[in-house]
């Protein structure tokens, strides 16, 4: 529990502005491209294959090398050593290897040809141009129809089995009214505003490589990999990250290469993917067919609920995404069956895209339950109230707390979904819809320190990352709570592999497992504290106030000096650890975030153009840390729902593998005048059982089912049911 | 010789002709508050004001732009004082990443002195359309992935003192 309860304007649960704020709208904030060693960084451009198989049988990089300012280009015949991709194969994926120019086999298409060095980006660009090479194509494979995913995977993201159930869905499936509905999603990027950028030097002995990366200890483990290098001879930093999303998991082309360059050179080399390179050249989410079979009485009761997905998983790298993890928790059926399987493919990189499985996932299965409510014309806030699951409905397990009935009455009631009026203005019919989701909760472990100096000022030392999530922001609140002290008395130093080990982030653990290890440590200081004066060990209250240190409260109050505490330190300061490691307990009950979401939209009857009028999500997910950064978090997973529903799609080549539409021309993602209101209501519930500050994930709860209410407004609007994501306008058309 | 003044600061043009204003100001001046989101003039991350218009950086050949004058977010805040739209996106929380933020603000100050002199926007057709809809449209150029769209609505709403189009 939390030392104090303050009226600290950075208390826990504040609507604080970030404490990074000021520098991000200064354009102060330092990016991985912006960090200067001793001296500005070479330039290094990627060449990259044309096809997504093959051989490369000739690479003639003679003018490029005589181009002026040009240093080196380096590809497998003069790269430097590494180990063989995916190895050691006993480490998890982020800390394998990933090398590249390496060998003549082509990966995928784009994957790197040449790396060309030179001391600008103009004459770099410019040489690469120059390299010729040649590729003898091997066959391609790709994904195109269900029954091709045959492989079960081993496991799926989050800690998933392939297969789960219950009951005997046959049978289930087969009494009351039976439905069935093929879903597709497509290949989706990421697409954070920051492409993935590296600055790498190597001094002999150490590497130091700037970049932008979600999770550092496992970025460290990824180079030393790669470069058979001793892990304590590489730091990596990354103190701001201009987006992840999951493209950020790990380390990719850029921080590769530009090691690289830097190894073969010994001097600062930079690469910064272009907005094309990153298509290919960072992960991106695989296209899903969800084959759904349901069955339901004239109540509109569940019996069965089936959900086998097919999904593309790349060649050497066992990613496969829980797409059908929604079928499993959402509500409660007589008879349950989800499968995965997979089809390995020539593709790049298929790895996690915010909200891995769910995203996709909630987007189809909230379509099609809504089409059961639709076909027995039952209100569908009323059909998912009338299903929901009061326990696991596979496991049996208790929810560690469980909101997914309120979300879905009090959004219900702001939203004003009794009160909906159907209205045609011309051309143009509105429509609402509805959806749920549920998105897990996880603890990873983490460590942090904390430094209180002899100046007051408290130091928190941890390798997590701010991807926009407001990590700086919610920890200085942490602190400032347990101390009870002003938040510019607080440091928060992120982002540097030097650091103790954290989660990092992603899959919506950052905040609760980074900020308990703070909290941890924090607790730890202030016993340490009370050692130093001279108090028995318990759990006192202990605040900074100016250079008084202050014990206990009322008549057992104590203070003492700053100086006279840390005189006998080493340093004149006193530093503390925190750890957090998942609870086996707790981990026996069900954790899940929840959410209903409700929107309105807008189509047009004549050229079958959707357009959003407003978008309402009711939230649970545990205690807020912050409500402004938290808020925008959701609203932000919101509008990415959105964007899913109508926009984004990224395609592949069937001839070749390569996606065609690699520029923000041509995959959309959903501009300002594409959205519409957002609004939010939050229930907010501690869950001491998720983690000791009560907070759960909701980086990725703001998506999960937001799309599908989209998509069942559409339908409500003109009866078009897309089951063909994204709904763009010809689709709608044909069903006009 | 001819020159670019950059927050007024006067630099030599490059010599190389291919170098756009955006990487010019990251290679040579190490000027880094414009970002390089796609280098297509596709998402407004490099949004800087020429002469006072809001322009993508990464579309523009340094050497196009002798004796003109270029503010960048560096330049909007004076000293420690932040420019209001600038405290505005703190308070609204009108950015999560921050990445694409430099151009956000830099393009919110431009649509809102272009509202100011009355300058349409495609939305002006529709004698119905709202000013909401219309700050929409005007900031539609600038993408943003984290989503804030809602919040930088927000912002430079609270800011705009322009009058109401109706």
């Amino acid at each position: 529990m939390p030392a104090n309860t303050s009226s600290n304007p950075y208390g826990i649960g504040a609507a604080a502005n970030r404490v990074d704020g000021r520098l991000k709208v200064q354009g102060k904030a330092t990016y991985a491209g912006e960090n200067l060693f001793d001296r500005a960084p070479l330039i290094g451009w990627i060449v990259g294959a044309d096809i997504a198989s093959g051989t490369l049988k000739r690479v003639n990089t003679e003018k490029a090398e005589a181009q002026e300012g040009v240093h080196a280009v380096i590809t497998y015949k003069n790269s430097v050593d590494q180990k063989p991709f995916g190895l050691p194969e006993d480490t998890q994926r982020f800390g394998q290897s990933r090398a590249m120019l390496n060998e003549d086999k082509i990966r995928y298409a784009g994957f790197p040809v040449a790396l060309v060095v030179a001391d600008t980006l103009e004459q770099a660009r410019y040489a690469g141009q120059l390299i010729d090479f040649t590729i003898e194509p091997a066959s391609i494979s790709l994904l195109t129809k269900h029954s091709e995913a045959q492989v079960a995977p081993e496991s799926i993201d989050g800690g998933y089995e392939a297969d789960a159930g219950l009951g005997d869905i046959d049978s289930a499936l087969s009494s009351g009214q039976r439905f069935n509905m093929t879903y597709t999603t497509p290949n989706q990027v990421s697409a954070a505003m920051e492409p993935h950028t590296s600055i790498a030097n190597y001094d002999g002995t150490n590497l130091t490589v700037h970049t932008s990366v979600q999770i550092l200890a496992s970025a460290v483990d990824c180079l030393a990999s790669t470069f058979n290098l001793p892990k304590e001879n590489i730091r990596v930093k990354s103190p701001f990250v201009g987006g992840g999303f999951g493209s950020k998991l790990g380390l990719h082309n850029d921080a590769i290469l530009a090691s690289i360059g830097a190894l073969h050179l010994q001097r600062p080399v930079k690469v910064a993917m272009t907005r094309r390179q990153v298509f290919h050249n960072a992960p991106h989410r695989g296209m899903s067919i969800q084959q759904m079979a349901f069955s339901a009485d004239a109540n509109g009761k569940l019996g069965g609920v089936q959900h086998h997905s097919a999904m593309p998983m790349a060649k050497d790298y066992a990613f496969a995404e829980g797409t059908g993890v929604a079928a499993r928790v959402n509500y409660q059926a007589e008879a349950i069956d989800s499968k995965h399987r997979v089809k390995v493919v020539d593709s790049p990189m298929l790895d996690s895209v915010r909200a891995p499985g769910d995203a996709i996932g909630s987007l189809a299965f909230e379509a099609a339950v809504d089409e059961i409510a639709r076909s027995l014309e039952i209100d569908p806030v009323d059909f998912r109230r009338n299903n929901i699951a009061p326990v696991h409905p596979i496991t049996g397990a208790d929810f560690s707390t469980n909101n997914l009935d309120k979300c879905l009455l009090e959004g219900a009631e702001k939203f004003g979904w009794k009160k909906r009026q159907h209205t045609t203005k011309g051309t143009k019919k509105n429509g609402f819809g509805v959806s749920l989701g549920m998105r897990m909760n996880m603890i990873v472990p983490s460590e942090a320190s904390i430094t209180l100096q002899n100046d007051g000022q408290l130091v928190v030392r941890t390798d997590m990352t701010d991807i926009g999530t407001g990590t700086y922001t919610i920890l200085t609140q942490i602190v400032a709570e347990h101390f009870n002290v002003d938040a510019n008395r607080i440091t928060i130093n992120l982002g540097d592999s030097d650091s103790p080990a954290s989660s990092g982030s992603g899959g919506s653990f950052g905040a609760s497992s980074s900020g308990t290890a703070v909290l941890n440590a924090c607790e730890a200081l202030s016993l340490k504290l009370s050692e130093c004066a001279g108090l028995a060990k318990g759990n006192e209250l202990v605040q900074l106030n100016d250079n008084l240190v202050i014990f206990g409260k009322g008549d057992t109050e104590q203070q003492h000096s700053l100086s006279d505490l840390l005189g006998n330190t080493q340093n004149n300061a006193l530093t503390a650890q925190g750890s957090v490691a998942p609870d086996e307990g707790n981990d026996n009950y069900a954790q899940y975030s929840c959410a209903a979401h409700f929107a309105e939209v807008e189509v047009d009857t004549v050229t079958g153009e959707v357009r959003i009028i407003r978008q309402h999500g009711a939230f649970s997910a545990g205690r807020i840390l912050n409500h402004k950064t938290a808020g925008s978090q959701l609203k932000g997973g919101m509008v990415w729902g959105a964007s899913y529903a109508l926009f984004e799609e990224l395609q592949q080549d069937p001839r070749d593998g390569g996606f065609v539409n690699c520029d923000f021309a041509e995959y959309h993602f959903a501009v300002n005048r594409d959205i519409g209101d957002v609004s939010l209501h939050i229930i907010e519930e501690p869950d001491y059982k998720a983690c000791k500050l009560g907070s759960k994930g909701i980086g990725e709860l703001g998506i999960t089912g937001s799309g599908a209410a989209i998509a069942n407004a559409v339908y409500d609007a003109v009866g078009a049911r897309v089951r063909d994501f994204p709904i763009t306008p010809d689709k709608v058309m044909a069903q006009l | 010789m001819s020159s670019i003044t950059i927050n007024g600061q006067t630099h030599a043009l490059p010599d190389d002709p291919r170098t756009t204003l955006l990487d010019f100001m990251h290679q040579h001046l190490q000027l880094f508050g414009a970002k390089k989101g796609c280098d297509h003039g596709q998402c407004g991350a490099c949004t800087v004001l020429v002469d006072g218009e809001r322009m993508n950086s990464c579309l523009l050949l340094t050497f196009q732009l002798a004796e003109k004058s270029v503010t960048t977010i560096e330049g909007l805040s004076n000293g420690e004082e932040l420019h209001p739209l600038q405290q505005a996106f703190i308070d609204n929380d009108a950015f999560q990443c921050g990445f694409c933020t430099s151009g956000q603000i830099c393009s919110g100050v431009a649509a809102q002195q272009e509202l100011k002199k009355n300058r349409p926007s495609t939305l002006w057709f529709d004698p119905n359309h709202t000013k909401t809809e219309d700050l929409k449209e005007r900031l539609s150029g600038n993408l943003c992935r984290c989503g804030a769209y809602p919040h930088i609505i927000d912002a430079v709403s609270s800011t705009d003192d322009s009058q109401e189009v109706k």
